[in-house]
C-alpha cells in the first residue's frame, strides 16, 4: 500500500487520461474469450484485473466452463433391478436409467433441458427439492435456531442469498481482488467505503465475503435502520446489529468478522459531484473497537457502488419533515414519465470490490484504544488506504457500466 | 440465625411464590415462614403461617419485629394492571406498598436479607438498546411509564435500603418473561389466543425463564449469600414469530398505527392483558445477559428459552393450528409423492418401448 492518498479528482484524472490518449499501453492479456484485453495497462503491462490473476496464477477467468457440465445421457446401463427405490442411491440409478432410456429413444434435447436445470440447482434436483421441503417444515414449525443478536442463519442462507445472487453475479457483476486477505477464522473487521444513496453496498460486499470465505460478515447499522419497519428485522434477522462500541465489541469477542461502514449517512447521501470521494470515518470508534479487542482491520474498496443511484439532489426540507438524514433525488427519477416505477431500480454499473492487505493491531496493544492520538492516527491510515484502494480501481477500470 | 432462618415472603398467593414457599419449607435450615397477602394463598401448603395483609399495613412491621424475620422476600410486584384493578392501583401496590414495607424492614434489626423479585422490564425496549443487558449497564432510554417504571423506581428504593443499613445484604433478580404451567403473566396470554398479535415490521427478540429456574434461584438467594443484581433467564433467544410458530399458532402482524387499539380491545374483552408500555416490547423485544448468574452465583438456569417455551405450550395444552408432527407428514408425503411419480413416469415410458419392441 505505498499509494497513500493524495486527493485527486475524478474529473482531473480523466482529463489526465484524454491528454495521454491513445498513446496510453492497453493490457497485453486476453480474455476468456481469447480477445485482447481492452483495458488500460496499469501494472506494468496488463490491468489491474489481469495483474491480479497473473499473481494469483491465472486461475479463475476460466472458471464458468466447468458449471456447464452437464450430465450426459451415455451413461452405462445399470443392472435389471427395477423394484421402486426410496433411498438417494436407488434414486440415482432410476435416473441414469431414464437417462440412458432417453438417449436410445432419442430424447436427447429433453435430458439436456433436465440436466441444465439440475445444474441450476445445484446437480441433485431430488436432493434440492427435499432441502426445499425441509426448509419450509422449519419455516412453518418454527423449528431453526437463532443466536443472541437474532441471527438467523438458516433464512439468511436458503432464502435471502439466494434471492442477492443473481443481483451479486449477473446484474452488478462483482469481481473481487484480494479475498485471500479476509481471515478466514476469529475476529477481524472489514471497513468499507459507503455510497450509491441506499445501503445496496453492505448487502452485496457481506454476500461477497459469504461467497469467498464462508462466513457471515455481521454488519453494523446506524440506529436509523433498526427503527424502521421490516428493513430493522431483516436487519436482524441477517445478523447486522447497532453500531455502537458495546455490540461490535460483543461480536469480536465472539470471533465473529464484523464489517462496518464508518462514513455511514455521509457517505450514503453525497451528492454525485462527490462520488468516490470518502467522507469523515465517524469518530474513530471502529479502530478503538479493533485496538480493543485486538482483530485485523481490513481496509476494503468498493466501486461501483456510487453509480447505482447517482443521487443529483437532496430535498433537505422533505428529508427534514420524515426525520431522515437525506431524502433523494436519483437520476433515474427523470425517466419516471417514460419507464413508471422501473425508472426507480439501481443502474447496473460494474462493481469491483478490492479487500486490502490486513492492519494489524497487536503491535500497538489493546491499551492503544485509551489513546486518542494513536486511534485518530489509525483511523487516517485506514481512510487513506481505502482512498488510494478506490483511486488504483478507478484508472484500471474501463467503463461505468463494462 | 444458628437455628434456621425466619423468613417471610410477600404476595403468597402468587404462582411463585406459592412455589418458592414448598421449595423453602423442605428445607432443614428454614425455620419460620410467613406467608402476607391481601388474598388466601390456594396452595398446598403445610409450614407457612399465612397473615392476610396487605403489605402497607402496619400490621407487616409488626410481624416482622415479632417473629424477628432475618430474610424478606419481596414478591408481589405485579405487572397486569387489570389483575391490580387499574394502573393506578397497580403503581399504589408496586412502588407504595414496596417503600412501606421497606420502611418497616429498616427498622427490623434482626433483617439481614431483603431479596426482590425484579423483571428485565427495568431496561425498557428501544431500538437503541444495546444487544444484551448487563446488569451494570442501563438503558440509554430507560422505561418511562408502566411497569418498567414501577420496577425501576422499587429497585431504587431497595437499593436505598442497602446504603441505610450496611448489616443487610440485599439481592435484586430481574427476570426474564416467566413461563411455566402455573405462572400468569400478561404476555403469555397472547399464545392463548387462536392468532398471535403482533406488530406489522417488527419480530422482537424474546427470552424466557421457567418457573423452576426462578424458583431456584429465589431459593438460592434467599438462603445464600449473594448480593448485587442478577439477571435470570434461559440460554438462547427466541423471534416473537418463531414463538407463534413453535406454538403452532398463527402470527398476525398489525400494522403499527393500530397496534395500541388492537391491545386496548383486547385488554377489554379480558383475552390479554397487555398495557400500554409493552408495546414497545412487542417491537424490539429485550435480552439480558445471564453471565452474571452463571459466574458470581454460579447457577445455570436448567431449560433454555427455547425449552420454557415448549414446556410452556405443552402444560398449558395450546394446540396449534398448524401441528409440528403434521407439517412433518406433509413434507414426507409430498417428497414420496415426486419420487412415486418420476418413477411411474420412467416405467410407464419403458413399457411403452416393450410394447413398440414386441410389435416390431
Amino acid at each position: 500500500m505505498e499509494q497513500h492518498a493524495e486527493v485527486i479528482s475524478i474529473a482531473d484524472a480523466r482529463d489526465a487520461r484524454a491528454r495521454e490518449g491513445a498513446t496510453r499501453p492497453r493490457c497485453a492479456a486476453t480474455t476468456a474469450a481469447d480477445r485482447p484485453c481492452r483495458n488500460y495497462a496499469t501494472d506494468g503491462d496488463l490491468c489491474r484485473v489481469h495483474a491480479v490473476q497473473g499473481r494469483q496464477g491465472r486461475g479463475p477467468a476460466s472458471d464458468d466452463a466447468a458449471d456447464r457440465d452437464v450430465p450426459r445421457p451415455d451413461a452405462p446401463a445399470a443392472d435389471a433391478d427395477d423394484g421402486p427405490g426410496t433411498t438417494a442411491g436407488d434414486e440415482d440409478l432410476g435416473r441414469r436409467r431414464v437417462a440412458d432410456e432417453a438417449g436410445r429413444r432419442g430424447w436427447g434435447p429433453v435430458v439436456d433441458a433436465l440436466g441444465a436445470v439440475e445444474g441450476l440447482v445445484g446437480g441433485d434436483l431430488a436432493g434440492a427439492l427435499e432441502e426445499v421441503l425441509a426448509f419450509v417444515r422449519r419455516r412453518l414449525t418454527g423449528d431453526y435456531e437463532i443466536d443472541e443478536f437474532g441471527f438467523d442463519e438458516d433464512l439468511t442462507v436458503n432464502l435471502l442469498a439466494p434471492l442477492i445472487r443473481p443481483l451479486h453475479r449477473h446484474y452488478w457483476r462483482v469481481t473481487s481482488h484480494g479475498t485471500e486477505h479476509l481471515p478466514t477464522s476469529g475476529g477481524g473487521l472489514v471497513v468499507a467505503n459507503h455510497a450509491g444513496t441506499l445501503p445496496a453496498d453492505a448487502i452485496i460486499t457481506r454476500l461477497d465475503i459469504f461467497e469467498h470465505t464462508g462466513r457471515h460478515a455481521r454488519e453494523l447499522g446506524a440506529d436509523l435502520v433498526f427503527r424502521t419497519p421490516f428493513v430493522g428485522e431483516l436487519a436482524r434477522k441477517t445478523g447486522a446489529t447497532l453500531a455502537s462500541g458495546s455490540d461490535a465489541d460483543r461480536l469480536l469477542e465472539r470471533g465473529e468478522l464484523v464489517a462496518v461502514w464508518p462514513e455511514g449517512f455521509k457517505g450514503l447521501g453525497k451528492p454525485w459531484k462527490d462520488r468516490y470521494k470518502l467522507q469523515r470515518f465517524g469518530r474513530g470508534g471502529f479502530v478503538a473497537t479493533a485496538l480493543r479487542a485486538q482483530v485485523p482491520i481490513v481496509p476494503t474498496a468498493i466501486v461501483g457502488s456510487e453509480e447505482i443511484w447517482p443521487m443529483v439532489y437532496d430535498l433537505r426540507v422533505v428529508a427534514r419533515l420524515l426525520g431522515l438524514p437525506y431524502f433523494p433525488i436519483v437520476a433515474q427519477m427523470l425517466a419516471l414519465p417514460v419507464l413508471g416505477p422501473f425508472a426507480l431500480l439501481p443502474l447496473p454499473s460494474k462493481w469491483v470490490i478490492e479487500y486490502g492487505e490486513p492492519i494489524d493491531t497487536t503491535a500497538l496493544g489493546p491499551e492503544a484504544a485509551d489513546d486518542p492520538m494513536t486511534v485518530f492516527d489509525l483511523t487516517d491510515e485506514v481512510r487513506d488506504t481505502i482512498q488510494g484502494m478506490l483511486h488504483r480501481n478507478l484508472m484500471g477500470r474501463r467503463s461505468v457500466f463494462l | 440465625m444458628l437455628d434456621g432462618r425466619r423468613v417471610l415472603i410477600t404476595g403468597i398467593a402468587g404462582p411463585l411464590a406459592g412455589r418458592v414457599a414448598a421449595a423453602l419449607e423442605a428445607r432443614d435450615d428454614v425455620r419460620e415462614l410467613i406467608g402476607v397477602d391481601v388474598r388466601e394463598p390456594q396452595h398446598d401448603l403445610r409450614r407457612t403461617e399465612f397473615v392476610r395483609a396487605d403489605v402497607r399495613n402496619p400490621l407487616v412491621a409488626r410481624v416482622l419485629e415479632v417473629s424477628e424475620i432475618d430474610t424478606v422476600l419481596h414478591l408481589s410486584t405485579t405487572s397486569g394492571p387489570v389483575a391490580a384493578g387499574g394502573r393506578a392501583r397497580m403503581k399504589e401496590i408496586n412502588v407504595i406498598g414496596a417503600m412501606q414495607l421497606l420502611a418497616a424492614c429498616q427498622k427490623v434489626p434482626t433483617l439481614r436479607r431483603f431479596v426482590l423479585k425484579s423483571s428485565t422490564a427495568v431496561y425498557g425496549s428501544e431500538h437503541t438498546d444495546p444487544v444484551s443487558f448487563r446488569e451494570d449497564v442501563g438503558s440509554r432510554t430507560p422505561p418511562t411509564h408502566g411497569f418498567g417504571k414501577d420496577v425501576a423506581e422499587v429497585e431504587g428504593y431497595v437499593r436505598a435500603l442497602g446504603r441505610r443499613r450496611s448489616d443487610v445484604d440485599v439481592t435484586i433478580l430481574r427476570f426474564a418473561n416467566l413461563l411455566g404451567g402455573r405462572i400468569d403473566g400478561a404476555f403469555e396470554a397472547l399464545f392463548g389466543l387462536p392468532a398471535v398479535p403482533s406488530v406489522l415490521g417488527f419480530d422482537p427478540r424474546l427470552q424466557f425463564c421457567h418457573e423452576e429456574d426462578a424458583v431456584a434461584v429465589i431459593e438460592r438467594a434467599a438462603t445464600e449469600d449473594h448480593p448485587g443484581t442478577f439477571n435470570v433467564a434461559g440460554d438462547g433467544v427466541l423471534y416473537l414469530s418463531q414463538c407463534a410458530r413453535l406454538a403452532g399458532r398463527v402470527p398476525v402482524p398489525v400494522p403499527l398505527p393500530f397496534v395500541a387499539g388492537v391491545a386496548s380491545l383486547l385488554r377489554r374483552t379480558g383475552r390479554a392483558d397487555i398495557a400500554s408500555d409493552q408495546l414497545r416490547f412487542l417491537q424490539f423485544g429485550r435480552v439480558a445477559d445471564t453471565t452474571r448468574l452463571r459466574e458470581v452465583m454460579g447457577y445455570t438456569p436448567r431449560f433454555t428459552t427455547r425449552e420454557a417455551f415448549e414446556d410452556f405450550v405443552r402444560r398449558r395444552r395450546i394446540r396449534g393450528v398448524i401441528q409440528r408432527d403434521e407439517v412433518i407428514r406433509w413434507e414426507r408425503e409430498l417428497y414420496d409423492f415426486i419420487q412415486r411419480k418420476g418413477q411411474e413416469r420412467f416405467l410407464a415410458a419403458r413399457e411403452r418401448a416393450e410394447d413398440r419392441q414386441g410389435g416390431s
